[in-house]
């Protein structure tokens, strides 16, 4: 016998009688004013969040703070037409300066935004800039996790991202320091 | 670092037990005060993070609940899940135990190369925190074959250059200091003679793991959620290291235990909500990545292994541990675990879970652990899918000394006890000796030979006994 009929026949052996999943509608009735509590969630962790009325406040932004020679990849055509970047060599993105994307649907409880490959570009992207900036429109934000599940509901994608702030570690004696091995800013305009 | 926890460098192998590394620990009195308070803030942050949450409570019901069903229902769910992993491109493989999981990880590297590993370093594989390789040895293995491992969270990277074990699975360097840590990295990384500062550390080793993900072919990550219903999993990171590794490989192996398992993708709402502000107190990790299919021209393996787990799930008083999400809340409330440090636990996984869980894995080699507790059930009442934690850690006690794991000093200590409180003549005259030595001879108590005397002081002898009160007291019918 296999070691996969192995396992599963001495799991079925000894597993308990089925108990019932509970039921989880009664979660998540949280209230919130929800751009606020999205604001205060992700800014404690270390983002920044602008809201801003078009995307020319959002290239101006860019052009203020990032040096003109920064590379600048974006999934976004009123950012950049450059779309190679998304089917090249993924090592390729190692010298990404700055991304700029649009999320799905963010969370107010935790900060989190949902991405998926389609948002991203390609995968490595998110990660491996050094500094990501996410568009989020203000209605598309939800109170807890619950209600993102929910608006997920059963769309696919190969891989997608709950992404709740700047990459961090406390792993040196519990000092905060952002960006360990992901992006080290990270900055949500909220239109 | 202290000298001592090189002598701890692979897991499993006692060679202290946990009382005698705990004395070892406790040497060094400040440092194990800095130790304990630098846990108990974790614990405090898990506590601000829980209160904020109206429903928190019924959120840990909640998990219990789902954790109590893929329990009851591990087979189906298993099976559901490699099916759908399947159609998702993903390659699901079975491990027994530890050797047959090394032994597939293996396999996976040599039938990338054809069957013909080259002999350069970059053949070597990144890896992001699975504290089921640690429990499998997995490193050292692949070490003997010529391929190199790198760890790639910060914390690990540190203990792994300083050929540790890591002492937390949330945070693996917890006892290390900033100036030790500064001194590794001048040593391994070359950073600046006694730079300790965290932010200057972290961007050295930025600049280090980055050149690793960007040259290894290999990625390994652990699993934090398996869902049947879409056959895809979750990794949960702050610092983002699962995902340049597994992003840039071209072949991502993920390692599970099979409890990992759950119903379906809503239920992860629950857990992601209760993961994070368990372990650090952080609303959610930075990073919660759900890989269902693996990118084009990319290979996604799941190594989905037992090790003991399924002998766990058949022991009634015990299988609740398999319930557990690692997020080392028990670890940082457990007064033991604050005051004797990680590694005193010899086991993968330390702290009040890993006293529970290793028994089943070597009954001989891990007797000493359910005894590392003061049963004070702090642990059960912070663990976000509420494991009866203290009242396994009372249960295995009861097998261990039924079963013959006890020390003959523990046996023959509690068989003389027994005989003095089954015997009240003994007890009477036991009791009067006793006052007498601690009275007239109280260094025969009070010494080193005594274990009672540890970091404690023994109580002032009371004059009389309680038996002789009472006699006194009911011939006046003072009280009666």
């Amino acid at each position: 016998m296999s070691s996969r009929d192995n396992i599963l026949s001495k799991i079925k052996q000894n597993q308990p009688e089925l108990l019932p999943l509970p039921d989880l509608s009664v979660l998540g009735t949280e209230q919130y004013d929800l751009v606020q509590k999205f604001t205060e969630i992700l800014e404690g962790i270390g983002g920044t969040v602008l809201q801003v009325s078009d995307f020319e406040e959002i290239k101006k932004f860019i052009v203020s703070n990032y040096p003109i020679n920064a590379r600048v990849i974006s999934t976004l055509p009123e950012f950049s037409e450059n779309k190679d970047w998304q089917i090249a060599d993924p090592h390729t993105l190692k010298d990404a300066d700055f991304l700029i994307i649009k999320g799905q649907f963010a969370v107010a409880e935790n900060g989190a935004i949902w991405l998926t490959e389609t948002e991203m570009g390609q995968r490595v992207a998110p990660f491996i800039t050094q500094y990501l900036a996410i568009i989020i429109e203000k209605s598309a934000i939800l109170p807890t996790m619950h209600q993102a599940y929910e608006q997920m509901g059963s769309a696919e994608y190969g891989f997608g991202v709950f992404l709740a702030g700047p990459s961090k570690t406390a792993d040196i004696e519990q000092s905060l320091v952002l960006g360990a091995h992901g992006a080290r800013g990270l900055v949500v305009f909220l239109v | 670092m202290s000298k001592n926890s090189k002598q701890l460098i692979t897991h499993n192998s006692q060679l202290l037990s946990h009382s005698k590394a705990a004395e070892i620990f406790n040497k060094d009195f400040d440092r194990t005060t800095w130790h304990d308070e630098t846990l108990y803030f974790v614990r405090q942050k898990r506590d601000k993070a829980a209160f904020q949450i109206n429903d928190w409570e019924l959120l840990r019901e909640t998990a219990s609940q789902i954790k109590n069903n893929v329990l009851s229902n591990m087979h189906d769910y298993l099976l559901q899940f490699e099916e759908n992993a399947l159609k998702n491109g993903i390659k699901t493989h079975w491990a027994k135990d530890a050797q047959e999981h090394n032994e597939i990880v293996f396999g996976i590297i040599s039938d990338y190369y054809g069957g013909n590993i080259p002999k350069d370093t970059f053949k070597g594989m990144v890896k992001s925190k699975s504290m089921l390789t640690e429990e499998c040895h997995m490193n050292e293995f692949l070490a003997e074959k010529g391929i190199e491992v790198i760890d790639t969270d910060l914390g690990e990277r540190i203990v792994q250059l300083a050929e540790e074990p890591p002492s937390h699975i949330v945070m693996p360097c917890i006892h290390w200091k900033k100036e030790e840590i500064g001194e590794l990295f001048h040593k391994h990384l070359g950073t600046e003679k006694g730079n300790k500062d965290p932010q200057y550390l972290t961007e050295a080793a930025r600049q280090h793991l980055r050149d690793k993900f960007l040259t290894r072919p290999i990625a390994l990550t652990g699993v934090n959620f398996a869902v049947a219903e879409t056959g895809e999993f979750v990794v949960c990171t702050n610092e983002g290291n699962a995902d340049m590794g597994a992003h840039l490989a071209d072949v991502h192996i993920a390692s599970m235990g099979f409890e990992k398992i759950i119903p379906q993708k809503k239920h992860l709402g629950v857990f992601l909500r209760l993961l994070a502000r368990s372990a650090t107190g952080q609303p959610i990790t930075t990073y919660s990545s759900h890989f269902k299919k693996p990118r084009d021209g990319q290979q996604m393996h799941i190594v989905i292994v037992d090790n003991g787990r399924s002998t766990q799930l058949g022991r009634e008083d015990f299988r609740n541990s398999l319930k557990c999400i690692r997020c080392a809340a028990c670890f940082n409330t457990c007064p033991v675990y604050r005051r004797s440090g990680g590694h005193s636990y010899h086991s993968a996984v330390a702290g009040p879970i890993g006293s529970i869980l290793a028994p089943n894995l070597d009954m001989r080699a891990n007797a000493d652990l359910p005894f590392a507790s003061t049963l004070c059930g702090s642990c059960s009442n912070v663990c976000p899918v509420k494991i009866d934690i203290h009242q396994q850690l009372y249960k295995w006690r009861q097998v261990l000394v039924q079963e013959g794991y006890t020390p003959t000093s523990k046996t023959l200590a509690m068989k003389g006890m027994s005989t003095v409180l089954s015997n009240p003549g003994i007890f009477k005259f036991s009791g009067k000796v006793g006052r007498m030595l601690m009275d007239k001879l109280p260094f025969l108590v009070n010494n080193s030979l005594n274990p009672w005397y540890k970091q404690r002081e023994m109580p002032e002898p009371p004059e009389e006994s309680f038996r002789d009160w009472y006699k006194k007291n009911r011939k006046n019918k003072k009280y009666i």
